[in-house]
């Protein structure tokens, strides 16, 4: 059937948007079981070190080494400092860097695309071609070449998480402008003499935002293990804040004695990054048009 | 299956319409459901029809009544979330419904011959039109390569291409809509289907195209007898292709009957309330009110224990909201699902049935909303002015002079004329409408007047003083006088805006009232546009078409505009709806005195509106003057041509029929001399083709074009009472056209 067909005497009204979203989710197990597990790791992040049975930087010399018991969930590593506290203050470092560094992405890529995309010409081509070369470097080593320069600090390791996935935001919020622009509401709005930013962040950016946000999760997802890889490296956050990359690396000298101190961090990385691609790809999903009614 | 290849029908000797003949197609009670989001949606319920072999069935229905998913649940092609429920589908013996697709596919392939409404969808764009027919027959009919290209070529000539050889070569976007359509209907023929159905084949064409389209149907139906399905929403369409009609309405069939008795009484009130709401060419003069089905569509998930169509039928009585009334037999071969059909019969009954909703409702009031100053009304005299001068005259609110707009063409250096020199000047609290068909450079200048397309060439000046060439830089107090209805619902409003943000914005940017004042406001012109005040925070999600278009409505005339300029602001939307908004668009007039600039390809409807009318044609106005003088003898052979591709609501009347030649235009190439005259049906050789026409007036009066400056020709000829651009004096044009007639 035709595309008019559908919205024509609003078959169906559509109940609110919240109501629909949580519809569809709750339709994909799968999706829902990602979410889930990004929230509670969001709430270890927050109350991590309120619920951790140890102080994280803790040394107990009579307990080096230990293997997972009651007393030590996770076992202990090799200054006697407890795995399980380590592990859920972790959360704390990887959420901080990487959801501020994804957000300060997201901001700047969007404006930037948005502007690009609707202002042209040379606009459009400065920006784009200045974020084409930032593509142009493999994400790790630009990173690595960055940290190296400016050295490992918080500011600086969100900055890098910024710079890295800025483009892909502008990326899409420009094709997003490049869809909507030739939109009759735009056009309305021209006629009414409306600035470009009220055009940009009021008519456009709200349309756009459902890709947005998809990609923000999916770059969170690949900023946790950027986080991960850059500590595992030793450009992480500098100790003694408990990084996951960073215990893996230190784990693995140990790793005979005691796999317990690679296995937990190692499995809690790949948990959180597994359970926010799934949440993102649900939320493509989610977001996404309805389901075909009558097309073909 | 092993469907016997090739020539699957057998020519019987009593085809034609009427059930002598046992159906090649039927479906019994067949039901169609799709699983969607929000639960099952029974979008056919129990339907019967059937088309004997030769026959031409017209299944005709507002959208969303259930008119495709019916052809396509009949022969087992359903999306992925639909399923035939229940019922039967036969087609020639073989039984079709719930099959498994790997079966179908073969039956498909050789049985069923399916032209859909968008060509361009339909056919690959990546195999040439030659190639995309050979695999039908190489698959189908299990011919060679060879056999397969003659049988495409042969059929190609059938369906009148001009030159096949060249047509199967080329690609699909080297096409125009009319020819796609065409090897649409080819391909569709190639297996000489037991059933051919058609989805609203003409409903995306110029109505010149479609009357070419439906002129070689009707050749076709005699060659090839096969059963037909047709459907449309285009009541002028199926009077004249089709032999039997079923009126479909919320997923059931309301009425059936042969295409005469359908049109000359109709059984059902849907029917004879649809038939009303056409608008129709001539007869009635300009300005009138359109019927309208007051109401709406039900909705799928939440239908009526009884008649579908008691909510809005003024005969409804307790009886048809108690059960549903079956489709009973009212005459033999015609069949109404309504229980007080009888009624129908007499005239009385019928006008009782028809909502004539013509008296015009509690008057549109805007005083609520600020208004820049208007003069008093003004009454265009253009025949006193003296021919010959070029000013904006001063009564008149809009003046466009010389207008042009040119573009990069395809190929380098080539430059396409989308606009090309047009004059024409709007009265106050007058209606211009300015008619064509795609690719006429309609919206191209409609969008030079709202500043959305900056010209390369001439003015445009609201009161005699001058507007900036693109909207950026224009005066806010002149934006607030110029606002724009567009033609897509669609698309025209913010989906992440409510309706009452949507109206609120123009009267606090331009208007500059506080937020609690346009809310108040905007509540106002929501009601002025008949809409309830609970849609104050619905999304456009939640509204449908026709209701979307009027928030646009309300949001152009929020600020109070002088003019408003109408993109084809009905063309998306049903008949029934259409007639609602149309009413509007005259009511808002008369309460707030604006002027239209009223776009369409639709000349019944812009007759219906306009005090003036423009007829356009590769960018430049062919006649123009007095609605009435320009749908009267003598027309330009254009206008002419238009009148006559328009399909009339009545099968018995034999329309005189002018076809133009040739496809439609390309604005990429102007033709020398009168730009019209490669495809004029009243082409009278060399002057036509080397010299420019001149401007013929009503009074008698000739203003050459070829001088100088052809502005200040056009400049008198848009001052005159009518105008036509032709070499062909006005009184040769009326003789020609009366001998057509006879």
């Amino acid at each position: 059937m035709k595309g008019k067909v559908e919205a024509d005497h609003g078959r169906l009204v559509s109940p609110r948007r919240a109501a629909v979203y949580w519809r569809r989710l709750r339709l994909q197990p799968v999706a829902l079981a990602g979410t889930f597990i990004f929230f509670l790791f969001l709430v270890i992040a927050l109350l991590g070190p309120l619920i951790a049975p140890y102080d994280y930087a803790a040394q107990d010399a009579t307990q080096r080494l230990q293997s997972p018991s009651l007393g030590h969930w996770m076992g202990t590593d090799n200054f006697g400092r407890d795995v399980f506290s380590r592990v859920l203050v972790g959360a704390r470092d990887v959420f901080y860097l990487g959801g501020i560094g994804t957000l300060l992405a997201a901001v700047v890529g969007t404006s930037l695309g948005l502007l690009a995309g609707y202002v042209g010409r040379l606009w459009d081509e400065a920006i784009m071609r200045v974020l084409d070369v930032l593509l142009a470097f493999p994400a790790l080593l630009l990173a690595m070449v960055l940290l190296a320069t400016a050295g490992p600090s918080d500011l600086n390791l969100i900055l890098v998480i910024a710079v890295l996935y800025i483009p892909m935001f502008a990326r899409i919020a420009r094709s997003m402008v490049l869809d909507l622009r030739t939109r009759e509401f735009i056009e309305a709005a021209r006629l009414r003499g409306e600035k470009r930013s009220y055009i940009l962040f009021r008519e456009m950016l709200p349309n756009a935002l459902p890709p947005l946000l998809v990609e923000a999760s999916i770059r969170f997802a690949y900023s946790i293990f950027l986080v991960a890889s850059l500590g595992f490296l030793g450009l992480g956050v500098p100790p003694p804040n408990p990084d996951w990359g960073r215990q893996v690396n230190e784990a693995r000298t140990f790793f005979d004695a005691a796999p317990w101190m690679l296995l937990f961090p190692a499995a809690a990385i790949s948990l959180l990054v597994i359970g926010t691609s799934l949440m993102a790809d649900g939320l493509r999903h989610v977001f996404g048009p309805p389901v075909a009614r009558g097309s073909r | 299956m092993a469907a016997v290849p090739g020539h699957v029908t057998t020519p019987g000797r009593m085809g034609g319409p009427g059930q002598l003949v046992a159906p090649t197609f039927k479906t019994e009670r067949l039901s169609v459901v799709y699983l969607t989001e929000q639960g099952p949606l029974r979008a056919v319920r129990g339907v019967s029809l059937s088309v004997a072999a030769g026959e031409t069935m017209g299944v005709v229905g507002e959208s969303g009544s259930g008119k495709t998913t019916l052809a396509l649940g009949a022969i087992g092609y359903l999306p992925a979330n639909g399923r035939v429920e229940s019922g039967t589908s036969r087609l020639a013996g073989v039984d079709l419904a719930g099959r498994p697709r790997r079966e179908l596919r073969h039956v498909w392939g050789s049985k069923v011959g399916l032209v859909s409404q968008n060509p361009q969808a339909a056919l690959n764009p990546t195999l040439t039109i030659g190639r995309q027919m050979d695999e039908m027959g190489r698959r189908h009919l299990s011919l060679g390569r060879r056999a397969a290209r003659e049988a495409s070529l042969a059929m190609l000539e059938r369906v009148a291409m001009p030159d096949p050889q060249a047509v199967a070569s080329r690609y699909p976007h080297q096409l125009s809509g009319g020819m796609l359509q065409r090897c649409a209907l080819a391909m569709a023929l190639l297996t000489h289907p037991a059933v051919l159905i058609l989805d609203e084949p003409t409903t995306g064409l110029d109505v010149t195209s479609q009357a070419t389209i439906l002129d070689l149907l009707d050749d076709l139906k005699a060659q090839f007898h096969t059963a037909i399905l047709y459907i449309t929403h285009n009541l002028g369409v199926v009077a004249r292709v089709c032999d039997r009609i079923a009126v479909m309405y919320a997923g059931e069939i309301s009425e059936e009957a042969t295409a005469p008795d359908l049109f000359a009484q109709p059984l059902h009130p849907y029917t004879a309330n649809l038939l009303r709401c056409v608008p129709r060419l001539g007869g009635q003069g300009t300005q009138e009110r359109l019927a309208t089905i007051p109401g709406s569509l039900p909705q799928m998930g939440d239908l009526p224990s009884g008649c579908v169509f008691a909510p809005r039928c003024p005969l409804a009585v307790e009886d048809c909201r108690a059960a549903r009334p079956p489709l009973v037999e009212a005459n033999a071969g015609r069949k109404t699902a309504c229980l007080r059909w009888q009624i129908l019969r007499s005239e009385e009954g019928r006008q009782t049935a028809l909502q004539l909703d013509l008296r015009a409702a509690a008057p549109l009031t805007l005083s609520a909303v600020p208004r820049a100053p208007a003069g008093p009304p003004r009454v265009r005299d253009g025949s006193s002015s003296p021919p010959g001068t070029l000013v904006a005259m001063p009564q008149d609110l809009l003046t466009v002079e010389d207008a042009a707009k040119e573009c990069p063409g395809p190929r380098p250096r080539s430059t396409v004329k989308a606009v090309d020199g047009t004059t024409l000047s709007v009265g106050a609290q007058q209606t211009f409408g300015l008619v064509g068909e795609s690719g006429s450079g309609k919206t191209t200048l409609a969008r030079i007047v709202a500043g959305l397309t900056r010209p390369t060439r001439g003015h445009v000046h609201l009161e005699g003083t001058p507007l900036g060439p693109s909207v950026s830089g224009r005066d806010p107090s002149v934006l607030r006088r110029l606002q724009m209805v567009f033609q897509s619902p669609e698309t025209s409003l913010n989906p992440r805006q409510t309706a009452g943000q949507a109206v609120m914005r123009p009267l606090v940017l331009l208007a500059g009232l506080e937020r609690r004042e346009a809310g108040q406001r905007a509540r106002e012109l929501l009601e002025a546009v008949r809409l309830p005040a609970s849609y104050f925070d619905r999304y456009p999600g939640e509204l449908s078409g026709g209701e979307k278009q009027r928030v646009a409505i309300a949001r152009a005339f929020a600020a109070g505009p002088d003019l408003v300029i109408c993109d084809e602001p009905v063309s998306s939307l049903d008949v029934s709806v259409q007639g609602a908004l149309m009413n509007l668009i005259g009511d808002l007039q008369d309460g707030a005195g604006t002027s239209y600039l009223f776009i369409s390809h639709d000349l019944a409807a812009v007759q219906h509106l306009s005090h003036f009318i423009g007829v356009m044609y590769l960018g430049a106005l062919m006649e123009m003057g007095d609605a009435a003088r320009v749908l009267a003898s003598p027309y330009h052979p254009y206008t002419e041509a238009l009148l006559s591709a328009v399909p009339v609501p009545d099968p018995t009347s034999r329309d005189h029929r002018m076809r133009l030649r040739g496809s439609p235009p390309s604005s990429a190439e102007t033709p020398s001399g009168c730009r019209f005259h490669p495809r004029c049906p009243r082409f009278q050789g060399d002057l036509c083709r080397d010299q420019a026409p001149p401007w013929r007036l009503s009074d008698g009066g000739v203003i050459a074009r070829d001088a100088a400056t052809p502005a200040t020709a056009d400049a008198a000829a848009a001052a005159a009472e009518h105008a036509i651009c032709c070499h062909i004096p006005l009184h040769d044009l009326a003789a020609l056209q009366e001998a057509g007639r006879r």
